[in-house]
């Protein structure tokens, strides 16, 4: 089999119908296999009525192939496709509350925030507001950084959110051949 | 027109549907639902059970044998959380039911109202689609989408959550039809390619396998199946599930598949060199270790469900869709063949397996009885026309090993779940599904106790089950497992049984036990010429072991012919 292959992170692209408890669900699925999820993220997509979600998880090639033949199973869920980063723009966004008077105190603060293009959306004299987007790892190198510095009093990163790089866009022909399908069935 | 209640129109809902049995238990929430049905017992004939799990295996074993939906239907709270156990195992045995399950109404969800419990949180990993019925105007439609997803595409069960608030409010009802989800694709299209692939890979094969499982009997595929085999002229072996879909005495059934199957089979599959898998999911008991699992052979996958393909055992070729469109297709592209030596090939090992172990289990000179001579004269008594229902344990495995098949849809068995307690309600269910037939129960001493209520159902219903009990006073399969495989150390398997006749004349049931060997034709044919219930006690070997046996993790073609 190709479960020894040795794990890597995967992202997960699903798309299902707007229905009400289907991501206890999805999560159900990873649980089962053992496989924890790293990040996740439910919003609207640009079909009408279509939901995604993004779900990164760490396995080997083999599982992540059944989590999606898992997940696609249920009955609401439209399209499952497991994606490795090289298939996908990735993004992600992070916001870091930084101590006043440290940064005042020690200059190079200032200095990082600006290095990784981050930027400051509210100062007062108590604390700095940092919002910054990007990949997972720089994301952390900065808050490794600030750490450091010991000026963190709060971090919060998102989950991913990516888009394919494909030039097919996999739902919309699927719903077409749903279509097709729906329409040959009541011609019957 | 003219308002109904929501329960009402569950009722019209349901005989829309065609229902015409339903197996269930009243209670509180459910009341407003119950309250309707007795204004409609000439058309749904609802059978009180006596403990909601055998309300789901009454209705298991009348889905497996009529082919038809099974339903269910209970209370809320502990009414509901009885049938976790039947939902889980018609899941994993892809068995199509409704269940209805009574709720309190939205106003009280959330609240701990009294009996309330998250049932679609509980049974959504264990079925195929749970649903919450909130409204009285979404009945139709949740009906209509239940029987739809439950018998379409990969059977399973469907649960039916219903709030009380929509049992009583009143609603405009028409009947629904669905016959298409968009998400849902239970019907894909046959890609040729895969099929010519196929043909191909078989017409190159010069020592082919087909395993048979019980998707051939939910696609209704025997008759494609057996066109295949008897075309390409190709051996083949059966799941426990799949047994019934080719006739025990078929030319090329070479018998059972896995740790308690035949031993031909099960050496065949490490030499074969494609094996051809349809309707089958590459379960651990019939697989042994995964590691040397079939390594010399292609392998094709036949199968409705995608996700069982590459889950367990990589294939060379996957084909999706129902079993009876793609072996039709395929068999168009075979050629006509001839597998003589190969097909002769499997003698020695049955030779070898009849000799060392079912000689001895169907011919025994002297001792107490044993179980494969009493199942295998039930079922020739029966003219092998039977449906054999069982329990589980050692019971299940030597009938599934010794009843013989003539007929379609003739098994009714745990076999994912392995579900003790299964047997009496599902052959209940069995009598109702299958009123023409004849049913044989084989249960053992400790199952039957597990759902031993359902005796006043059969009492009530006259239900003509045939209940052999083969009695070893053991939980045996375990005490066999730990006389094999822990010292003999029989920790809490030996089991004090109370007098299972005078249980039987309690509830009028026709009884007799048969402790001596030359008591047992007379008794069998006692049994089966009585009409209605019957009970049949039969003293078994209390140490007895089922053989030949693949010890759990080995693999699968070093079976052990003797202990
Ligand atoms: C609900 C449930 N509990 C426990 C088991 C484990 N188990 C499997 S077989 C078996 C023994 C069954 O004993 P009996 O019903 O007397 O059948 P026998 O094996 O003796 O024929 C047990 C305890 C099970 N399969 N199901
Ligand atoms: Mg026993």
């Amino acid at each position: 089999m190709e479960q020894n292959k040795g794990t890597k992170l995967y992202t997960f692209l699903i798309y299902s119908e707007n229905v009400p408890g289907l991501l206890s669900q999805i999560t159900a699925v990873f649980t089962r296999r053992q496989v924890n999820i790293e990040s996740l993220n439910v919003c609207a997509s640009s079909t009408p009525g279509a939901h995604k979600y993004t779900v990164t998880a760490n396995c080997d090639e083999h599982v992540a192939k059944m989590l999606t033949a898992q997940v696609e199973k249920r009955i609401e869920v439209l399209q499952a496709h497991y994606y490795t980063d090289d298939e996908l723009f990735i993004n992600e966004t992070a916001l870091f509350k930084l101590s006043t008077p440290v940064m005042l105190k020690n200059p190079d603060v200032g200095r990082m925030i600006r290095f990784h293009n981050a930027r400051i959306i509210e100062v007062n004299n108590t604390y700095a507001v940092v919002e910054v987007t990007g990949i997972t790892n720089d994301i952390l190198s900065l808050f490794d950084t600030l750490k450091a510095m010991d000026c963190v009093l709060q971090f919060v990163r998102s989950g991913r959110i990516c888009i394919t790089k494909s030039r097919v866009e996999h739902l919309d022909e699927y719903l077409a051949v749903r279509e097709s399908k729906k329409l040959a069935k009541a011609n019957k | 027109m003219e308002k109904i209640t929501g329960a009402e129109a569950l009722m019209r809902a349901l005989e829309h549907e065609g229902v015409d049995v339903l197996f269930g238990y009243p209670g509180g929430s459910i009341m407003p639902t119950y309250d309707a049905l007795y204004d409609h017992k000439k058309t749904l004939n609802h059978i009180l059970v006596r403990h909601e799990q055998g309300a789901v295996h009454a209705a298991q074993g009348y889905a497996r044998v009529s082919g038809k939906v099974g339903c269910a239907i209970v209370t809320s709270g502990p009414g509901a959380t009885n049938t976790v156990t039947g939902i889980a195992d018609a899941m994993i045995d892809s068995t199509p039911l409704v269940v209805v399950c009574g709720q309190v109404g939205v106003a009280m969800l959330g609240t701990d109202a009294f009996q309330e419990v998250d049932v679609v949180g509980i049974t959504s990993p264990i079925s195929k689609w749970s649903y919450q019925i909130r409204r009285a105007e979404d009945v139709a439609w949740a009906v209509a989408r239940a029987f739809y997803i439950a018998k379409s595409g990969r059977p399973g069960p469907v649960v039916l959550d219903f709030a009380k608030n929509a049992q009583t409010s009143l609603v405009d009802f028409e009947p629904a039809k669905v016959n298409f989800i968009r998400s849902y694709d239970p019907e894909p299209d046959v890609n040729m390619t895969d099929i010519e692939r196929a043909a191909k890979m078989i017409n190159n094969s010069v020592k082919p396998f087909v395993l048979v499982g019980q998707g051939v009997e939910l696609g209704n595929a025997q008759q494609e199946l057996r066109t295949l085999l008897e075309k390409a002229d190709i051996p083949c072996g059966t799941t426990f599930l799949g047994l019934s879909a080719i006739p025990s005495d078929h030319r090329l059934n070479m018998g059972i598949l896995g740790m308690h199957g035949n031993l031909g089979p099960n050496v065949m599959t490490n030499q074969c060199d494609l094996l051809i898998a349809v309707g089958m999911r590459f379960d651990d008991r019939v697989t042994g270790n995964l590691a040397t699992y079939a390594k010399q052979a292609k392998i094709i996958h036949f199968d409705i469900d995608p996700a069982e393909f590459n889950k367990n055992v990589p294939v060379t070729l996957s084909v999706l869709g129902n079993c009876k469109e793609t072996l039709a297709a395929v068999t168009k592209l075979v050629d006509t063949s001839k597998h003589t030596a190969w097909i002769e090939g499997f003698k020695p090992y049955n030779e070898k397996e009849y000799e060392k172990v079912i000689d001895r289990a169907l011919h025994p000179k002297e001792g107490p009885l044993l179980m494969g001579e009493v199942i295998r004269k039930v079922s020739e008594a029966s003219n092998n026309e039977a449906i054999m229902v069982t329990d589980v344990g050692q019971n299940q495995l030597m009938a599934c090993r010794y009843f013989k098949f003539t007929k379609e849809r003739s098994v009714v068995t745990s076999g994912g779940l392995g579900t003790m307690g299964f047997g009496l309600p599902a052959a209940i269910g069995a009598t109702f599904g299958a009123p023409d037939r004849t049913v044989c129960l084989f249960v053992g001493d400790g199952g039957l106790q597990m759902t031993i209520q359902e005796l006043g159902t059969i009492m009530e219903q006259g239900a003509p089950v045939k209940i052999i009990l083969l009695n070893n006073n053991y939980l045996g399969n375990v005490r066999q497992w730990q006389e094999m495989f822990f010292a003999r150390r029989y920790s809490f398997t030996p089991m004090l049984n109370p007098n299972y006749e005078l249980i039987a004349q309690g509830y009028g049931i026709p009884a007799k036990t048969v402790i001596e060997r030359h008591d047992l034709d007379a008794a069998i044919a006692e049994m089966l010429a009585t009409p209605g219930p019957y009970l049949l006690q039969c003293a078994i070997k209390e140490e007895d072991n089922v053989l030949p046996m693949t010890p759990p993790g080995a693999n699968i073609d070093e079976m052990l012919l003797e202990v």
